[in-house]
């Protein structure tokens, strides 16, 4: 039986899609494949590691477990997303000052789960951070970087 | 990928048609953290997967009533923790809640869902049985009431059948004084599956009720009548000894998180922990 395809219609980082999708097609898939939005990493592919993060109308979720279907009607912020007029944004660039990247493959789902927590607090504590930034997994960094990239960006940070 | 049909059905009876149709071969989805990974993993062998978060009778919103609050199904975990009437009323409930998962996961996972997946290792499941929390279950013809304690059979089964959906979580506002806790064992923090969970509740006559998961097929509720438990100045002797007594009732197996007697170690010093907690909790209600 042939695959019936599903229209739907996305957002995503303020340009809208009107595209076609096959049922079992991930948000991932569609950003990835049909967007070529490859910024947003496929990892562990069953919501554990994080490296597949997006904003999904204001929350951030695991694209790798979100039908593309699912996602019809909605505003999709991705890593290319956050960059402001072709430059990084403030916590991009905290990143790379860090030192907070090293392979970079957690990176983008890494900075937008930490855009997340400062979009809901700008002035996350430390702890605050460790548990916004707790389902996204890094093998390189040991996070400590990362945890001081966010701070610097936070209100006060130093 | 095997393919399957993506359905969006609007109402909650086109919903519980399609199900009928479909059987056994169609799953309803929510959030999709467990039912997406599943069919991923080829686990999930679907005609039809039917999504219901534009099903406009099934309620995405929690509504406090003067006797008990009701979390529709749509209702995600992010949600849950964060509404005021949940963390005045059921402060454990906030507790396991926000151990599931990860924000990302709880953005996107509902309540209703970690229920229905019956996954013994559910988090909210043992302190929603300590609140005596009961479901709505719908079907084409009737709507049915169920106490949550009676509604897990085993591993990913429960009383709901394959063309029925719950719609509702009802949990009532405990009489006080009432205090309740509920503590984990994991191997890292976020993202991990309980490797046991356990929620303790001590109402107004001095019951103390320990709800255990992962330590069985299905959450196991025990209780301490006699009132001994809820004491604090127990001596700590017959506290272990009630304790132990009370975790005799579990069956915990050997599997990839833990070994069975680490399982019944931890659950001896967690259950102190937790008890502890409620007790303070029940006390500061108490005065």
């Amino acid at each position: 039986m042939p695959e019936k395809k599903i229209q739907i219609s996305i957002t995503v980082n303020g340009e809208r899609h009107d595209l076609e999708v096959a049922a079992h097609e991930t948000l991932l898939q569609l950003l990835r494949d049909q967007l070529d939005l490859t910024g947003t990493k496929k990892c562990c592919g069953e919501g554990e590691c994080g490296a597949c993060t997006v904003i999904m109308d204001g929350h951030t979720v695991n694209s790798c477990i979100i039908l593309a279907a699912e996602a019809d009607g909605s505003e999709v912020l991705t890593i290319e997303g956050l960059s402001e007029k072709g430059k990084p944004s403030a916590l991009q660039t905290a990143f790379l000052d860090k030192g907070a990247v090293q392979c970079g493959f957690c990176t983008p789902g890494m900075i937008m789960a930490a855009h997340y927590l400062l979009m809901n607090n700008p002035n996350p504590t430390v702890d605050e951070i460790k548990e916004g930034l707790a389902g996204n997994l890094c093998r390189c960094t040991g996070y400590k970087k990362i945890v001081e990239a966010v701070r610097t960006v936070a209100e006060d940070g130093e | 990928m095997k393919s399957f049909q993506y359905l969006r059905p609007e109402t909650l009876n086109d919903a519980l048609v399609m199900l009928e149709q479909f059987g056994d071969s169609a799953k309803p989805l929510l959030g999709g953290t467990d039912l997406i990974t599943r069919i991923q993993r080829g686990q999930a062998d679907l005609n039809a997967v039917i999504d219901l978060k534009h099903v406009q009778d099934i309620s995405s919103s929690i509504e406090a009533g003067t006797s008990m609050i009701t979390v529709g199904a749509r209702v995600v975990l992010s949600d849950l923790v964060r509404n005021e009437h949940v963390q005045k009323f059921f402060p454990a409930l906030v507790d396991a809640a926000s151990t599931v998962g990860s924000i990302q996961i709880r953005n996107r996972a509902t309540l209703v869902g970690n229920i229905c997946n019956a996954s013994p290792a559910a988090d909210t499941v043992p302190t929603l049985i300590v609140y005596r929390a009961s479901v709505t279950v719908a079907g084409t013809e009737v709507k049915r009431s169920v106490p949550l304690k009676d509604f897990f059979l085993g591993p990913g089964k429960t009383v709901c059948g394959p063309s029925e959906l719950v719609i509702s979580v009802h949990i009532p506002l405990p009489g006080k004084p009432f205090g309740a806790a509920f503590g984990r064992l994991t191997r890292r923090k976020g993202v991990d599956l309980a490797t046991i969970n356990m929620a303790c509740g001590i109402d107004a006559k001095s019951i103390t009720t320990f709800v255990f998961g992962a330590v069985g097929p299905t959450p196991i509720t025990t209780s301490d009548e006699s009132g001994n438990l809820a004491k604090t100045d127990l001596p700590e002797s017959q506290r272990d000894e009630i304790l132990k007594s009370l975790i005799h009732q579990t069956s915990p197996i050997s599997d990839v998180r833990a070994g069975k007697n680490y399982r019944q170690a931890t659950l001896l010093s967690i259950g102190r922990r937790v008890l502890f907690q409620a007790q303070q909790r029940y006390h500061l209600q108490a005065g």
